[in-house]
């Protein structure tokens, strides 16, 4: 994929068309070519940015997000110039307000991505407008489709691209399809999981509120292989923008004769509708999510019968997640072998994921199966905040594992991170430092999968809380001999006798962090001591004598009075008073303050 | 929103009315109760019949719902509710600060309601918008990159 370091959006709405908005895309061009940037910079047309009658024509610059207004085609070849060549913001060109106006979430691609998923996602049109849509290739696979295929070849086109599903799981999705397809009955129906509650991961949210008709071409597309008539969206109460941008794609698409009866003048016809959840994380699990449309307890079921066979009323349905519904259009627009062509032999295509925690640039990225954890962390991420070590890498939300540093070469895809104790999930990636404590984490995600337990297995139900209670007792200093088996011995019972994933996958916090960083779990049991110093029972402030200069500033601000001293002398912390605010070590100006 | 319990007979027309305007049918269950919760502030247990009722389904099976997902509320809430992000990203992004903050403002812990009825203080999972995190949820308006200094400014604007 060309790769360019600077992208122009010019607005070309009505309003700005009018106010000479394709002389000012014209002249860009020529100008670019005339300094030789063209290769570099790419101009693109997108909808409205600022308000046409009082700003326009104008133009946004990413990754900067400058913002240009009221434009002439005489005032291009100095910006060109200036901001292209000599990288100065021209300042008389720019609006108002709001000078700089910078994606918080998404960032123009870096080398070492591939955007399918997120290919509209960065402004590039108006997800309030289906014309927007449909001038990016929007509904041409669906009028493909219709025009030229039958259902089965859909469903082998896909088969063969090798799209897996991208909530969890990574269940093949032609094959899903094949089975909703196969199952006897004349009523199926087709849903899409937009219940993304994995704390940190907010890939398909982005892709709702900026790109909604991917994810609903993908399901009209899904809904005509499989033969469903209804279909919903299941999509979180947490999440309203992005119900909202959805129902307005709904009802567009229903206007334009993409949904309802005789799809394109074809036999075949759709319903789509949004449901709302009312907050369970538990709900983003098929069978309790099809619970929760019914208008039941969010409780997962048995399976089998899987919902290809007997879901939602009990007839075959087909649930994909958001993520994959969106790649659904460009494979059939590309063919399946484009698609198969990026990615492993395992995993193909890309993966969106949600980058945080101690890396310096986070945000939404995509990449392609097979990028390594160091790609990921360092080429895009840019490496680990305030220069520290890399400790370890979380992936698969609450219920994933914990990668060491050792493994960051570790290619991404779902059967190697799989073998390394972790899961691919939904798509969260948490990058973690030196100072992180492990056992720590492991509470942490431990606390969220016990609140968030339906209930309804034992060993989930109690099991979780158990591990709760033993994890908080080891970072409390107060962890015994034995309580590194009797978690093992929990996460075995409660990964093999609950229902869902939830259950299932409750271990991996705990397993992961225990197989690659047992010496944390030892050092806070047996020594009573926090190597990465976070657990705070399990540490003590000290003020180094010979650094000291008796300031008194920390005297001072200790809201227990636990500091001692007299002024210009040295000071000391009583441990038995202090409760390891830190507040003295950062107001400290001398850093006499040492965690211990 | 509103203040302390309704009265019987609203919470049974307003019930009424929303069964009316989704369809009485068990599929509208979910809306129904969300609906119902957002006009009154909680699910009386008078609502809760008046569902049962015009669904032609078990009590238990609509109290059964209604006490399982953490929107909705058996219990009378105050006029605004107040909803804190509790999840990592925002933890991380100082969100530990304005939690103790905003618990220390208005006198009240998780789950609880102010003696006035003005204020309900809850905790709420991941609203998603990890990148401008610490994120609080004041009835239906967000608030973004929130610090403790902020919090009196917002809360004023809730009578």
């Amino acid at each position: 994929m060309a790769f360019f370091r600077s992208h122009i959006l010019v607005s070309v709405d009505p309003v700005c068309l009018e106010k000479g908005a394709h002389d000012i895309f014209d002249t860009l061009l020529d100008e670019l070519g005339k300094k030789g940037l063209i290769d570099e910079i790419q101009v693109l047309e997108t909808s409205r940015i600022g308000d046409p009658e009082t700003l326009g024509p104008d133009l946004m610059v990413y990754p900067e997000g400058v913002h240009y207004v009221n434009l002439t085609p005489a005032d291009i070849p100095y910006m060109v110039e200036e901001h292209f060549l000599k990288g100065r913001t021209v300042d008389k060109l720019l609006a108002g307000e709001s000078k700089v106006a910078v994606d918080e979430e998404v960032a123009p691609p870096k080398p070492k991505e591939i955007r399918i998923v997120l290919r509209n996602s960065l402004g590039k049109i108006d997800p309030l407008n289906i014309e927007d849509y449909i001038a990016e290739d929007g509904y041409a696979a669906l009028a493909k489709i219709l025009s030229e295929m039958t259902p089965d070849e859909v469903i082998d086109t896909v088969l063969k691209s090798g799209l897996r599903g991208r909530g969890g799981a990574g269940f093949p999705t032609g094959k899903k399809w094949q089975f909703a397809r196969n199952a006897p009955g004349d009523e199926k129906y087709l849903i899409c999981n937009a219940d993304e509650g994995d704390p940190g991961a907010f890939m398909n949210r982005r892709v709702l509120e900026s790109d909604p008709h991917s994810v609903v071409e993908g399901m009209i597309i899904a809904a005509y292989a499989i033969g469903a008539g209804q279909g919903y969206v299941y999509c979180r109460a947490e999440y309203p923008d992005a119900v909202r941008t959805l129902k307005v794609a709904i009802e567009q698409a229903r206007e334009f004769g993409l949904l309802g009866q005789n799809i394109l003048g074809s036999d075949f016809s759709f319903e789509l509708e949004v449901r709302m959840g009312a907050g369970a994380f538990v709900c983003g699990e098929e069978t309790a999510l099809m619970a929760s449309i019914e208008g039941q307890r969010g409780q997962p079921r048995p399976r089998p019968p899987f919902p290809a066979v007997k879901g939602l009323w009990g007839k075959p349905t087909n649930i994909n997640n958001v993520e994959t519904y969106a790649n659904v259009a460009q494979i059939i627009l590309n063919g399946a072998d484009w698609y198969a062509s990026i990615g492993t032999a395992d995993s193909k295509g890309t993966k969106t994921f949600a980058l945080a925690g101690d890396v310096k640039n986070t945000g939404l990225i995509e990449v392609p199966f097979g990028t390594t954890l160091r790609e990921i962390v360092y080429d895009i991420g840019g490496g680990i905040k305030n220069d520290k070590a890399l400790k370890a890498i979380q992936t698969g939300g609450p219920m994933g594992g914990c990668i060491p540093a050792s493994q960051v070469d570790l290619p991404v895809d779902y059967k190697a991170l799989t073998e390394a104790g972790s899961i691919m999930g939904s798509g969260g990636l948490v990058v973690m430092d030196e100072d992180t404590c492990m056992v720590d984490i492991a509470r942490f995600f431990m606390d969220f999968i016990q609140d968030e337990s339906c209930g309804k297995c034992v060993p989930c139900r109690i099991g979780t809380r158990r591990m709760l209670e033993i994890l908080t007792r080891i970072c409390d200093g107060k962890g015994e001999d034995g309580d590194i088996e009797r978690l093992e011995a929990l996460c075995y019972e409660v990964g093999t006798a609950s229902l869902c994933g939830l259950g299932q996958g409750a271990p991996n916090p705990v397993l992961s962090t225990i197989k690659h960083f047992r010496d944390e779990y030892e050092a806070h049991i047996y020594e009573k001591r926090c190597p990465a110093k976070t657990c705070r029972a399990l540490i003590n402030f000290v003020i180094l004598e010979d650094v000291c200069t008796g300031c008194t500033v920390c005297a001072r601000n200790c809201p227990v009075n636990a500091i001692s001293g007299e002024r210009r002398l040295a000071h000391h912390i009583d441990p038995d008073i202090c409760i390891r605010c830190g507040i003295c070590a950062q107001v400290c100006n001398y850093n006499a303050i040492e965690i211990q | 929103m509103t203040v302390g319990t309704i009265a019987s007979d609203k919470a049974r027309q307003v019930a009424q009315e929303v069964c009316q305007q989704h369809g009485a049918t068990r599929d509208e269950l979910i809306p129904i109760l969300s609906d119902i919760n957002r006009q009154l502030g909680y699910l009386p247990a008078e609502a809760l019949d008046e569902i049962s009722t015009q669904l032609k389904i078990p009590k238990s099976q609509v109290l059964s719902a209604a006490s399982f997902y953490s929107m909705l509320s058996t219990q009378p809430r105050g006029r605004h509710v107040i909803k804190f992000c509790e999840s990592a990203p925002c933890h991380v992004q100082g969100g530990r600060e304005v939690w103790l903050a905003l618990q220390d403002q208005l006198q009240l812990k998780s789950g609880e309601t102010s003696p006035d009825d003005r204020w309900t203080l809850e905790t709420t999972s991941c609203l998603g918008q990890c990148a401008d995190g610490p994120v609080i949820l004041v009835d239906e308006d967000i608030y973004l990159n929130v610090t403790p200094d902020q919090l009196s400014g917002i809360l004023a604007k809730y009578k």
